[in-house]
């Protein structure tokens, strides 16, 4: 097979004809007609099945629409079919990085509706582990959202650090996302033997990570560059929108459930610092979370400290029948407002809850935010939200 | 059910074998109802701010107020369908409620179990009462739609309810005031079939464009409990060393309220 390749005729190359090829092209009007680009279901940018129909102009976005219910599973209607102790399984898996804090409001919802006061120790050991959900949460965010600026490395220290707070979350729960360890009237299993001085170790752990994130992250001038002014927030906006949580601080709304909203757990016995920022930018999300872990390291300090002896479960009947009625709990959750809105007709089962999930009404304001950025803001402005899928399609 | 609390939740309920409003009875017990009520705070009762919100919407839109309650410190008005939008102006405009938490429909009419429970299908879920019974603040029909806003400043909330017509299944929009109730209209549409009057563009949001039914209608069955009937009491086997009385009946079947675990 030793053929050759027959050799080009020759022909002759008239310089001059290009140029004049190209300035025919510069004669005319350039076409500069949109571009629609898909960003997503399947995109590493997305944090799981979220699609962005984005239409572009160059590399400015005109208008941008959030596809979501590819992962929708219709919680609030599997809900209707099951009885409230089978429920906590399920709503575990809405914001999956944080799930014991999604069980503690609907357990609260039917625990108010029952007129059951979970013992002081059970508060206290739920409110350590939704700060420790908590911290979970925001450290792999912290870097992750390096990652997403186009900084490797801190994702390895994101999800190394999670690591240590998933693994106390498991020796305690026996589920490192999953735990379903709420029940009504108090909790499954008290803590295991040693745990309370492993944890101080891991949050002094985390509390030093949090210097390497301020150093490595938010005190590089890239990440600067990238994030300060961009996707900006402005309060009352973010708040007609519905977003709330560590978004809406970051524009300087100075408002906390666990601090403002009605007491649960044993935040009204904590002291703590809200944190805010003025900016409302994508840096003032990342600084605020940032300081928001190390106030949940300095609470989970404060409760292991004050942590009271006693039972963990309260009287409550074998079969849970809660009276008719209906409630509204909201707590602070990592991403924002989680609540659920419990109709009861005196069943096993709720009639119909409604699940208000925090990361919904935060990416509800991305329309807005998007119109006039660039693309690559765009994975930023995605990336600073930080959203979980779960927590969006429900 | 359309006054306030109805019982519900109330702490008594737990430990005593009568339910709390069977207020026939002898007179002797009368007066350790009277101390028990004395020493256990209302749970449903309003703290200074949010009775005053109360106190404020009701005073903005007058006639439009059709009925108000409160459940566990928490608000509830139901207002007029024509006038759903300016109570939205109102609490955004005048009582600073700058913060929409949600907007959500509910359906009102029991689910229907089609041949009885013992006709197949699914016999694990719940048994719902058969009745028609409404929440806090009652309703004229089968469905409702009801929002929840709040204050980022002021620090209080209220749940606002509205009545939508069986036949014309229309309610005003939201979102020329709350722009973020867009997502939440859409949703509310393709649940329940409401035509949000005003919404720019009511699309699927959830579910895939085509979609035919509504899903969280009461009378829209699981489907996936129709196809194959709930696995779950079919796997329970008695246990080697008895306990068949545990096997037989199902665990739904009217549970004792009063027996205590230890």
């Amino acid at each position: 097979m030793s053929t050759t390749n027959p050799p080009l005729p020759e022909f002759d190359v008239d310089p001059r004809a290009f140029r004049t090829l190209a300035d025919a092209q510069m004669g005319v009007e350039l076409d500069t007609g949109d571009m629609i680009l898909n960003l997503g279901p399947q995109h590493p940018a997305t944090h799981g099945t979220l699609r962005l129909v984005v239409r572009l102009d160059g590399e400015r976005v005109i208008s941008a629409d959030p596809v979501i219910g590819y992962m929708h599973r219709g919680y609030e209607k599997l809900v209707e079919f099951r009885t409230y102790p089978q429920i906590t399984t399920l709503i575990n898996r809405i914001d999956w990085l944080s799930s014991f804090a999604n069980e503690v409001p609907f357990i609260d919802a039917a625990e108010k509706l029952m007129g059951v006061d979970a013992p002081p120790r059970a508060q206290y050991i739920r409110t350590i582990l939704t700060e420790l959900s908590r911290i979970s949460t925001f450290v792999l965010f912290l870097g992750e959202m390096g990652l997403q600026v186009g900084a490797l490395t801190p994702a390895f220290y994101g999800f190394r650090d999670r690591e240590h707070v998933v693994n106390l979350i498991e020796s305690v729960t026996g589920g490192r996302f999953h735990p379903n360890f709420n029940r009504v009237g108090g909790l499954k299993d008290d803590l295991p033997w040693g745990w309370v001085n492993e944890t101080r170790t891991v949050l002094k752990k985390i509390y030093d990570a949090c210097d390497v994130f301020e150093d490595l992250v938010a005190g590089n001038e890239i990440f600067a560059a990238r994030t300060k002014g961009v996707g900006i927030i402005p309060p009352e906006i973010g708040a007609a929108y519905g977003v709330s949580g560590s978004n809406l601080r970051a524009s300087g709304v100075d408002w906390d459930l666990r601090r403002d909203g009605a007491p649960y757990l044993v935040y009204p016995d904590l002291d703590f610092k809200v944190w805010t920022h003025p900016d409302g930018d994508s840096f003032a999300r990342y600084w605020v979370r940032l300081q928001e872990t190390r106030e949940s390291c300095r609470m989970v300090l404060q409760l292991l400290d004050a942590l009271p002896s006693g039972p963990i479960m309260a009287k409550v009947p074998r079969i849970i029948k809660v009276p008719a009625g209906e409630v509204w709990t909201e707590v602070e959750n990592p991403l924002g407002q989680m609540g659920y809105y419990v109709f009861s007709k005196g069943a096993t089962g709720p009639f119909r809850v409604k699940i208000r999930s925090a990361s919904f009404s935060n990416v509800s304001i991305l329309p807005w935010m998007l119109r006039g950025v660039f693309v690559p803001d765009v994975i930023t402005i995605l990336a600073s939200l930080y959203f979980i899928l779960g927590d969006i399609d429900r | 059910m359309s006054s306030s609390g109805a019982g519900a939740g109330s702490r008594s309920s737990l430990t005593d074998v009568t339910p709390p409003d069977s207020g026939e009875s002898p007179e002797a017990t009368t007066s350790t109802v009277v101390e028990a009520a004395a020493e256990i705070p209302d749970p449903h009762a309003l703290d200074d701010a949010h009775a005053e919100l109360l106190a404020r919407f009701e005073n903005e839109l007058g006639a439009g107020v059709l009925d108000t309650g409160k459940a566990f410190g928490m608000p509830i008005v139901r207002v007029q369908r024509t006038e759903w939008r300016r109570a939205a102006e109102i609490c955004r405009y005048t009582l600073e409620c700058d913060f929409l938490s949600f907007v959500a429909g509910v359906d009102w009419m029991p689910a229907p179990k089609e041949g009885g429970d013992d006709a197949g299908g699914d016999t694990s879920s719940p048994v719902q009462p058969t009745e028609t019974t409404y929440g806090v603040t009652g309703s004229d029909g089968r469905f409702q739609v009801f929002a929840r806003v709040q204050s980022t400043s002021r620090n209080y909330g209220i749940t606002l309810k509205v009545d939508v017509d069986d036949d014309a299944l229309l309610v005003q929009s939201w979102v020329p005031v709350y722009p973020g109730a867009d997502w939440h209209e859409r949703e509310t549409w393709e649940m329940y079939g409401f035509v949000f009057d005003g919404h720019p563009a009511l699309r699927h949001l959830y579910l895939p464009t085509g979609f035919e039914g509504h899903p969280l209608r009461k009378d829209y069955p699981l489907l996936s409990r129709v196809v194959k009937p709930w696995p779950g009491l079919v796997d329970v086997e008695a246990m080697p060393g008895g306990d068949e009385d545990a096997a037989a009946e199902p665990a739904v079947a009217e549970p004792a309220v009063a027996e205590e675990a230890s």
